[in-house]
């Protein structure tokens, strides 16, 4: 494994220009910034309409130095493969295709192409970037709202099913990598995008993206929320590569710390979740205890 | 080279000489034989193309619409409830200008379920955009084909080839199989204005206002309504261009004639029986008993539905006592599609002028019921002697 990178040794050339129309404190704008430098120049990129849509701006201005293709929601892994299959076509194997979608893009309507091209083994990079859920409409639920939040269309009760694992759904169509990241964690999510970028066929990442107005805290503690969804094990950072799962990153270091920060202070620090009893998190944190007992025997 | 083949096969023919760089394709029946063939002239290494066997139609044209922004020749062929899955894809190709080529093999749409033929599917996309032509026989699908690829490079706009399924797609019949140096000459490799290329970055089909914008460079960007406007007049502009293709074809190809209309015995006829696809070539039987008869009546087919050839068409009806439209589709709660635009384009063209002929509307054929050479023949008899329009008349219908 390469030495990990550090804010030091990130380069320094930008491929996102300053003053996107992201919203204040958005936790994509600083995943999409890192991604693309571990994208690099020889990039071409896919995005169906989602907040990625707006932080891109309005024609004819653009905030992104690299080529992109808007598409339809539906269809981002299956445009991807047309642009793949062009650059094949011309014999043009030295250009890297990425795909940045949402998550309502990515595991609810936008499943069945994803789905396609990964069984296909097309060879690209596929970024989902999680804010759990509708941020673009207005905070709509989608298959990977957590229960208990609240959003503009579960308004009083929350959500009442379960996060939809995606990536577990696309480890299944066994793909040479799949990674979850965080962009809490941004130098993890560059160093695995430069891991697997020349590993065959489709790359899956899951990226769990904070976000102020969606999730209801003050924008400056971006960071400290995304990082508790992680030290409370509630969100884990693992890769599969080739089918073998690791836990990666900050989540291998809390194997060996053996500590949890209770998942309360994590509820806690968003509004979405306000109506969630002790009760209820005392139910979610012996489900995270669960899983984590596991991890650490794994460990042992 | 003349072959006896399927019209599926004269499709995928055309496609190869065409040197399709990309094929996407689900498959549908009646449309599976043209990809099935497709996918054999690739692997036996006859034609060198890229081919997606997508998961479905709306992903099909989604890798149409991506590999065309990136540069390559595109072509899917669907049917039905596949073309219908597209719609949306179908706005978004002509909106983004994409010269995509699809074949529409035409088929009833559900529910109920019905794999017969009938326009249903096509003609419900009329008003997306796309150049629409409509095909009668063999050598016409494949020489469409050629065409269309021409015409959808010039004037960067989407086009469908449709012809009817099962009629015309899974039956043999004689047709020319050109060479393929004359293809190379009537159509060069495609070249377009901009793909996508990390050396020369762009947004494409970026979010766009309602109104124009000043871009970073100072100068002004269209909006919305402009990019929208440009389609529509480019379009209309490409009639003409359709015409050039036309004439290009004769000369290359030795074949050809009216690029908008198929006329047979229409100059001294009283009446003229309007229609597309294979239909208007049964109507020919009915025409020459008829006119046996002493009936002078003639039949056109339609080659191109959108852009509509509006003044092609009133010039050819003009003077006519009535025109009998044959349709097998319909816009459900009024009348055939072609009729009221036909009715349209007789309207802004002849009135005032005394020479507004008399138009009715009959519906045949639907979901692939068996249109019998006997009822259009009396049918058109019975038209020819009717003075009054009515409602549209369902031919065949056993209620």
């Amino acid at each position: 494994m390469q030495a990990k990178t550090t804010i030091l040794s990130l380069p320094t050339e930008e491929f996102v220009h300053p003053g996107t129309r992201a919203c204040t404190g958005c936790g994509l704008a600083i995943a999409y910034r890192v991604g693309l430098k571990a994208l690099g120049k020889n990039t071409i990129l896919v995005v169906p309409p989602s907040c990625l849509t707006v932080l891109q701006g309005l024609f004819p201005v653009a905030s992104t130095k690299l080529p992109c293709l808007n598409v339809t929601f539906a269809s981002t892994a299956a445009a991807a493969t047309g642009v793949l299959a062009t650059l094949k076509s011309q014999g043009k194997t030295n250009i890297q295709v990425a795909a940045w979608a949402g998550d309502g893009g990515t595991s609810d309507i936008g499943l069945q192409a994803l789905s396609g091209a990964a069984e296909r083994g097309e060879n690209f990079i596929y970024l989902c970037y999680d804010n759990e859920g509708y941020m673009n409409t207005g905070v709509q639920r989608s298959g990977t709202t957590p229960i208990g939040a609240i959003t503009a269309n579960t308004p009083f009760k929350g959500k009442l099913q379960q996060k939809k694992d995606v990536p577990a759904i696309m480890a299944a169509h066994h793909l040479s990598y799949v990674a979850t990241c965080s962009a809490a964690y941004p130098l993890d999510l560059y160093d695995k995008i430069i891991r697997c970028k020349d590993m065959p066929g489709t790359k899956y990442f899951h990226i769990h993206i904070p976000c102020p107005p969606g999730w209801g805290y003050d924008p400056r503690y971006g960071i400290k929320v995304g990082r508790l969804a992680v030290e409370t094990g509630y969100y884990d950072l693992y890769e599969i590569v080739n089918g073998e799962f690791k836990l990666t990153a900050a989540s291998e270091k809390l194997v060996e710390k053996r500590k949890l920060v209770p998942v309360r202070e994590y509820f806690r620090a968003q509004s979405r979740f306000k109506i969630l009893t002790d009760e209820q998190i005392a139910d979610i944190q012996n489900q995270i205890d669960a899983k984590w007992a596991a991890y650490y025997k794994k460990d042992e | 080279m003349y072959i006896i083949e399927s019209g599926n096969v004269a499709a995928a023919l055309g496609v190869r000489l065409c040197r399709a760089n990309v094929i996407a394709a689900y498959p549908i029946t009646p449309q599976t034989p043209v990809t099935e063939r497709l996918s054999e002239y690739i692997e036996e290494g006859s034609m060198k193309a890229e081919y997606v066997p997508v998961e479905s139609e709306h992903s099909a044209l989604a890798v149409c619409i991506a590999a065309s922004s990136t540069g390559a020749r595109t072509f899917t062929a669907t049917s039905a409830n596949g073309l219908l899955y597209m719609h949306e894809q179908i706005h978004w190709a002509a909106g983004a200008r994409l010269p995509l080529v699809m074949c529409v093999v035409n088929r009833a749409v559900g529910a109920p379920w019905n794999i017969w033929n009938d326009h249903q599917d096509s003609i419900s996309q009329r008003d997306t955009g796309w150049i629409q032509m409509y095909c009668c026989d063999h050598q016409q699908i494949l020489d469409s084909v050629i065409k269309a690829y021409w015409l959808a490079e010039k004037v960067s706009a989407p086009i469908m080839v449709c012809y009817d399924g099962f009629i015309l797609s899974h039956t043999y019949m004689p047709f020319e199989v050109p060479q393929q140096e004359k293809v190379d000459a009537f159509l060069p490799p495609f070249r377009p204005d901009y793909a996508l290329n990390p050396e020369e970055p762009a947004s494409l089909n970026t979010v766009t206002l309602p109104d124009v914008r000043i871009d970073v460079h100072g100068e002004l960007a269209h909006g919305y309504m402009e990019i929208r406007y440009l389609l529509q007049e480019e379009l209309r502009t490409s009639l003409a261009v359709a015409a050039e293709a036309e004439k290009r074809f004769a000369e290359i190809f030795g074949r050809g004639g009216d690029p908008y209309i198929e006329p047979y015995r229409c100059d001294d006829a009283d009446h003229i029986a309007v229609g597309l696809g294979s239909l208007t070539y049964q109507l020919r039987v009915s025409v020459d008993a008829l006119r046996k008869e002493g009936i002078k009546v003639g039949v056109m087919g339609i080659r191109f539905y959108r852009p509509f050839p509006d003044a092609a068409i009133a010039n050819a009806l003009k003077g006519k006592k009535g025109v009998i439209v044959f349709e097998k589709a319909l816009s459900y709660g009024y009348e055939g599609a072609l009729a009221s635009d036909l009715k349209s384009a007789l309207y802004e063209h002849l009135a005032g002028t005394g020479h507004l002929p008399l138009v009715q509307n009959f519906i045949a054929g639907i979901g692939g019921r068996e249109i019998r050479t006997d009822d259009l023949t009396q049918t058109l008899r019975a038209a020819t002697q009717s003075r009054i329009a009515k409602e549209p008349t369902w031919i065949g219908l056993k209620l």
